[in-house]
């Protein structure tokens, strides 16, 4: 049976910086498990950019890590953990200043320094970026300095289970599939960090890999999710394909205009404007939409309003938006050098996820989470534009540390008959599920299954929520699940297959689907992405709290955990 | 158009003694790209087909494959622009031992892509504060970095037809843009690496990378820098 000291599932931002900080603290056998090559992971994706007060912009020179920890804890809605802000934000300089030592190539001030733009909720520049590709040059940096460890990797393998007895990690299931065989990998800790969940719903930027697997895993395993009900709507997915247009286009100047010709923000955040937190953007688009000053309100694919970017001329959108021209040239067939750019709000982040401490772990000894599956909590009901790159490396490369300290000073206990009879009885288990899964009637398509609960989703427990829809989207849910029964693996072929992988990781879609809508119906206010219409107005006498949800055969069973509040105390949120 | 055909290069090792092709018929939506096409066959059609993706947006790399008679991102790739009477015809890169279907084994790639050190180099430890870079330094190899290393040009490269010790236009790009950088202090032996029959003095500039690069990069100009590099050291050596 494969053994190794540390192992850590997901191949992102979080997961490399994670391996790297074992490795450096002297761990040497820390492996990487992933479903993909890490290149390919959604870290790759993010286009606008890094937080950080480095100071280097003119407009923001008296930047301070208090400035931005300021505008992080505001930005969440007060439902942010301030201890943990206030790690990342201390951390956010240093760990920007070593990505640029490991050849990230930043985009430069005229004086060489690192350049930044305006994001949302800090109204002045602190966002480092690399073009509108930040992501991109990011994960490559972090691959390469993860090769230049010789750092192992278990590529294209899915981890199909968390092993834990007795309250302690044992190890995990993997899938190779490669060859198609079920791998159980022995580990003295384990790291989560498989991203988020954006693919339980319509109309989402993410990749075509999130599906929150690794959240369902660690639900089932006993772990509570933390805050799921904290989804972020992106308030600019292209129309249609709902790829990411850049907060960085609203940076740079871009303007968010209705059929009117009007530049509506004016309305709902008369000062910050475009650079209003997502969640407020997002509201105001599709208020906009839903009182008839979008386009194409009844037409398929949803309203629009225009992003519009003509004003800042070509040649600023050809140097720092190269992307988003790219993008809409693919994928919309249009040159927002030219046209404004129709856009919708679009799922994009998952604020919430399995619950662990500033070092990244959870209450089973020896497991960890970090980035976008796992809720430190940071980001509370909000996250602001440029916190999430930075989340990623910099509680990646914290718990990493961490683990290596844990494992070094002897861990959680080491018998390993015990762990491989662990080990050994998760194989069965996952045998017999997936066993189920082809002696399944096969009366039902898990195809539209998948379809339905998206919609379903993005319908009912979306931006605009309230009682009604929200019990809907649980029953509707529990529906599905009855469905998912009569789902069946029609493919039996051992070598990639993907109907195995997509059927199984279904089951763990629905669940984390059911978190997410119990925990919003359950919060009867409105704070940060959580906008409940039949409770408009944020409640902090009585949810001022955390989100737990435990897994129980009848459903999720919520607690709740105080905010830890440290420097700012909640205060209206106005912009 | 309602419809159209999508023909698909199947090879599954556990049953097929050989590849075989097969044709699906499609319903067609506006703005239908091929991945979307090939992910429809999977849920609907043929549980068993096998490819790569992830992003389906451009920018990880993952989709590469050979569609109708061209190197392209299943993703990025309309449905519309690839038609030939009726049909989108989809077949794995070429070159690459096939795994399954459109999956191939991309390890002689990577593998290459490894062996020019492709991490920056820094002589002793790094400063304070960020090591100065001007926009005009950067813009030295701020093209290169948009390398998704799909795959494309390194299995549209005649030079690497049956040679896989030739590091192919991705691994040499990649030893371009750290030469290239300012802040690297590996150029002698980036170009020892390089600079011989293996590496740039074997690309024939067919241009080929070029032409099938998704993100439009120019590997060709940049394996001719490092010639002229590689030249100019020879001489300086000869003085």
């Amino acid at each position: 049976m494969l053994s190794h000291d540390i192992v850590i599932v997901g191949g992102g931002l979080a997961g490399l910086r994670a391996a790297i900080a074992a490795h450096d603290a002297g761990i040497r056998d820390v492996v990487v498990v992933s479903q993909v090559t890490p290149v390919r992971a959604h870290s790759v994706a993010a286009a606008g950019g890094i937080n950080g007060a480095l100071g280097n912009a003119e407009g923001g020179r008296d930047d301070s890590w208090e400035r931005h920890m300021y505008d992080t804890v505001k930005g969440s809605d007060f439902l942010a953990d301030q201890d943990a802000v206030e790690v990342m934000v201390k951390e956010a300089v240093p760990v920007i200043l070593e990505m640029e030592h490991w050849g990230c190539p930043f985009s430069r001030n005229p004086d060489g320094t690192i350049a930044q733009r305006p994001f949302g909720g800090a109204g002045f520049p602190r966002t480092a970026y690399a073009a509108d590709k930040t992501g991109h040059a990011l994960i490559h940096t972090m691959f390469q300095q993860a090769i230049k460890r010789q750092i192992k990797m278990y590529q294209e393998f899915m981890v199909l289970r968390l092993v834990v007895a007795e309250g302690e990690v044992r190890g995990i299931v993997a899938l190779d599939i490669l060859r198609g065989e079920l791998v159980p990998i022995r580990a003295r800790a384990v790291l989560f960090a498989t991203g988020g969940a954006g693919k339980i719903y319509a109309r989402s930027t993410n990749n075509l890999l999130n599906t929150g697997t690794g959240m369902a895993m660690a639900y089932e395993a006993g772990i509570p999710l933390k805050d799921m009900e904290f989804i972020q709507f992106h308030p600019t997915g292209l129309w249609g394909t709902n790829i990411l247009m850049t907060e960085g286009a609203r940076g740079e100047g871009g303007y968010l205009v209705n059929n009117q010709g009007e530049r509506f923000m004016a309305r709902y955040a008369p000062k910050a404007m475009e650079l209003a937190p997502r969640d407020i953007v997002a509201r105001s688009i599709q208020t906009e939409i839903n009182e008839g000053r979008g386009f194409n309100a009844d037409g398929p694919g949803g309203g629009y309003v225009h992003l519009d970017l003509r004003h800042l001329g070509r040649a600023k959108i050809m140097e720092r938006l190269p992307e988003v021209r790219e993008i809409c040239l693919n994928f919309a067939g249009l040159d927002p050098v030219e046209q404004p750019i129709p856009v919708q709000p679009s799922q994009h982040y998952t604020m919430g996820g399995i619950d662990v401490n500033v070092n990244g772990e959870s209450r089973v000894r020896g497991f960890y989470a970090a980035g976008e599956c796992a809720c430190v909590s940071v980001h509370g009901a909000n996250r602001l534009g440029g916190n999430s790159l930075l989340d990623t490396i910099v509680f990646g490369k914290i718990a990493g540390k961490h683990m290596s300290e844990f494992v070094q000073s002897g861990g959680r206990s080491r018998d390993a008959a015990a762990d491989e009879a662990a080990l050994r009885e998760a194989v069965r288990a996952v045998e017999a599920r997936i066993r189920a899964l082809e002696d399944a009637p096969g009366t039902e398509n898990g195809g539209d299954i998948r379809q339905d609960l998206r919609e379903t989703m993005f319908q009912k427990v979306g931006i605009f929520r309230d009682e009604a829809t929200l019990a809907e989207a649980i029953r509707d849910i529990r529906r599905l699940k009855e469905r998912y029964r009569n789902v069946k693996i029609r493919h039996t072929g051992k070598v990639f297959n993907l109907d195995l992988i997509q059927q199984y990781e279904l089951g763990g879609m629905l669940e984390v689907a059911e978190v997410i809508a119990a925990g919003a119906l359950a919060r009867r206010e409105s704070r940060g992405s959580h906008y409940r219409l039949d409770y408009r107005e944020r409640d902090d006498a009585n949810f001022l709290k955390h989100t737990l949800a435990f897994r129980t055969p009848e459903g999720p069973r919520l607690e709740y955990s105080p905010v830890t509040i440290t420097r700012f105390q909640p205060e209206a949120r106005r912009y | 158009m309602e419809a159209f055909n999508l023909k698909i290069f199947r090879y599954d090792p556990e049953k097929d003694a050989g590849p075989h092709w097969d044709t699906f018929r499609i319903p067609y939506r506006e703005g239908m790209t091929v991945l979307e096409a090939l992910l429809r066959v999977v849920e609907h059609d043929d549980p068993s087909l096998a490819m790569r993706y992830s992003c389906r947006e451009a920018i990880c790399g993952s989709c590469a494959m050979y569609i109708s008679g061209w190197y392209r991102l299943a993703c990025k790739t309309q449905v519309k622009d690839a038609l030939e009477d009726g049909t989108v015809t989809v077949s794995p890169l070429p070159h690459l031992r096939v795994i399954k279907d459109l999956v191939v084994d991309m390890e002689p790639f990577w593998r290459n892509y490894e062996r020019i050190k492709p991490y920056l180099i820094e002589d002793g430890p790094p400063p304070e504060r960020e090591r100065l870079q001007t926009p005009a330094e950067r813009a030295q190899y701020a093209e290169m970095v948009d390398c998704i290393l799909c795959g494309a040009c390194y299995t549209s490269c005649p030079s690497g037809v049956n040679n896989e010790e030739y590091l192919g236009p991705h691994a040499l790009l990649w030893a371009a843009r750290f030469y290239f950088d300012s802040r690297d202090a590996g150029k002698d032996e980036r170009l020892n690496r390089v600079a011989n029959e293996n590496g740039i003095f074997r690309c024939h500039t067919a241009f080929n990378c070029v032409e099938t690069c998704p993100k439009h990069l120019n590997q060709t100009e940049a394996i001719q820098r490092l010639k002229a590099e590689a030249v100019k050291k020879a001489l300086a050596l000869r003085r």
